[in-house]
């Protein structure tokens, strides 16, 4: 449990991460023992390294934390997580930071939301994802000149039979809309 | 024995060479797969990077559709694996978010009761249920003097820890060792391949790539074997852009362990969706397995 201190004291932000994250409560054991950053494939390339941002959360540097790069560059590899002496859903919160930074319009140095977004629109409208349409939209309106690069790429996919020119929509779309919806609703997400 | 099948997106068209070589592999130790019927996409990463709970009702309604009569699923996909079980386990651990979930579902007229399927990958349904004795039997092709990478990548392996070793697993080194492959031991192997790193940021992704691509040529592999469809896009698609952007000339062909367990099999290449990949595998299989044709049995 978070004790009362801890808001009072003025980390909302601490006590915002942790009431969105399962098992985050955990965030108030961690020791800074770097063992998080050290295990990244990524850490190097990292503005602040999750043992920084931890600290950062906890002083609530709330926009400079939603503002970084950290989260955007995770790849969930989950070696954080598995290392971690003290057990803190590292993984886990870092998906609450992109979620968080999304939603606030603070992720900056990144094209993972749109990616994202595209992803999941087509999620949303078909029940199955479609790679070339992601592919195509999300190069299309994020960085078309990167498109160029891309073509040799599909092309060979294509000859090998592992492109689908077209959506697989499943039967019961209505079903999973209604679902997504709920959810939606009931997560308070519009 | 009988489970139930989520074979996930990828499986159904860029990596049907998984489908393909996992439904032919599991018809010779009679596993049965039906496939769940009209299974949905477990939004990868993408879903839980915009809405938890949206991403987890779309995963659970896979779950609430696997047949009654069935109470395991298993997923050939790392990722698609990883999701189920983390909504399974998520929904027992915290049941409030379980209610929450189910909640969503019953929009669609759905229920998930946690704990009711349990979820596998298909190396451990061959690892574990079908054995070492009953596999070592099957083998007709013994794989001799071929040398593989196994490569795990991250989702099987962790963050649960009482599958196999989140550090340095062993599973699919042991599988391949008993059908005849001569393992090499793999320093990156439980390593990321950059998932969809690839699409946002291309340096980042290239270089977690090439330290995959550079070991297996260190140690001599004369291919990987993997078991997630983003880690045999990534190493296999991408090797000509990695080996442009560090002028490498890397060329290992990357297969599924289905692929090379099936060969063992004796089961047939096509059949096994060889020839899909995109740094052709056949030639060094050719020129491994005739050698060992000509050379005398001991």
């Amino acid at each position: 449990m978070i004790a009362p201190g801890h808001t009072q004291r003025g980390a909302a932000f601490l006590h915002e991460v942790i009431s969105q994250t399962p098992g985050g409560e955990r965030l108030l054991h961690c020791l800074q023992c770097g063992s998080c950053g050290g295990s990244c494939p990524n850490g190097a390339d990292m503005q602040y390294t999750p043992r920084t941002i931890f600290a950062m959360i906890q002083a609530d540097q709330r926009e400079a934390v939603l503002s970084s790069n950290t989260m955007w560059v995770c790849v969930s590899c989950y070696f954080c997580t598995t290392r971690c002496p003290q057990k803190v859903p590292i993984t886990e919160i870092m998906y609450t930071l992109k979620r968080l930074a999304i939603r606030d319009g603070l992720a900056r140095h990144t094209d993972a939301p749109a990616l994202a977004k595209t992803f999941t629109d087509l999620l949303d409208r078909y029940g199955r994802s479609f790679e070339l349409g992601l592919a195509s939209r999300f190069y299309l309106f994020n960085k078309p000149w990167a498109m160029l690069k891309m073509g040799p790429l599909g092309l060979s996919m294509f000859t090998r039979g592992r492109m689908a020119l077209t959506p697989t929509k499943i039967k019961r779309i209505d079903q999973l809309q209604a679902i997504i919806q709920k959810a939606r609703e009931l997560g308070g997400a519009k | 024995m009988k489970y139930a099948y989520y074979p996930g997106c990828s499986l159904e068209c860029n990596a049907a060479a998984y489908d393909w070589s996992v439904r032919a592999v599991a018809e010779v130790f009679g596993l049965e797969l039906p496939e769940i019927d009209d299974w949905n996409c477990c939004g990868a990463t993408e879903y839980f990077s915009q809405d938890e709970l949206t991403a987890c009702a779309v995963i659970a309604r896979n779950l609430a559709l696997v047949d009654p009569q069935l109470d395991q699923v298993v997923a050939p996909c790392a990722a698609c694996y990883l999701n189920l079980a983390k909504v399974d386990r998520l929904m027992a651990e915290d049941p409030k978010m379980g209610q929450k979930i189910n909640e969503a579902l019953s929009a669609g007229g759905l229920h998930y009761t946690p704990g009711r399927v349990r979820v596998r990958h298909f190396l451990e349904l061959l690892h574990s249920d079908v054995g070492e004795e009953r596999i070592r039997q099957k083998v007709v092709r013994p794989l001799t003097g071929l040398r593989v990478a196994p490569y795990y990548g991250c989702q099987w392996v962790r963050p649960f820890k009482e599958i196999d070793n989140p550090e340095y697993p062993m599973k699919l080194d042991e599988l391949l060792s008993w059908v005849g492959a001569e393992v090499i031991d793999y320093p990156v192997k439980a390593h990321c391949c950059g998932g969809h790193m690839t699409q946002i940021s291309e340096p980042q992704a290239f270089e977690l790539i090439r330290r995959l691509l550079y070991s297996a040529e260190e140690y001599k592999a004369d291919l990987i074997a993997c078991m997630c469809p983003m880690c045999q896009l990534n190493l296999d698609a991408y090797q000509s852009r990695v080996n442009g952007y560090f002028n490498t000339n890397f060329k290992i062909p990357i297969v599924y362990f289905t692929q090379v367990v099936g060969l063992a099999l004796g089961l047939d290449m096509h059949r096994l969706g060889f020839g899909k990949e995109i740094v052709a595998a056949r030639p060094v299989l050719e020129a491994k397995l005739q050698a060992q044709a000509a050379a005398p049995q001991s």
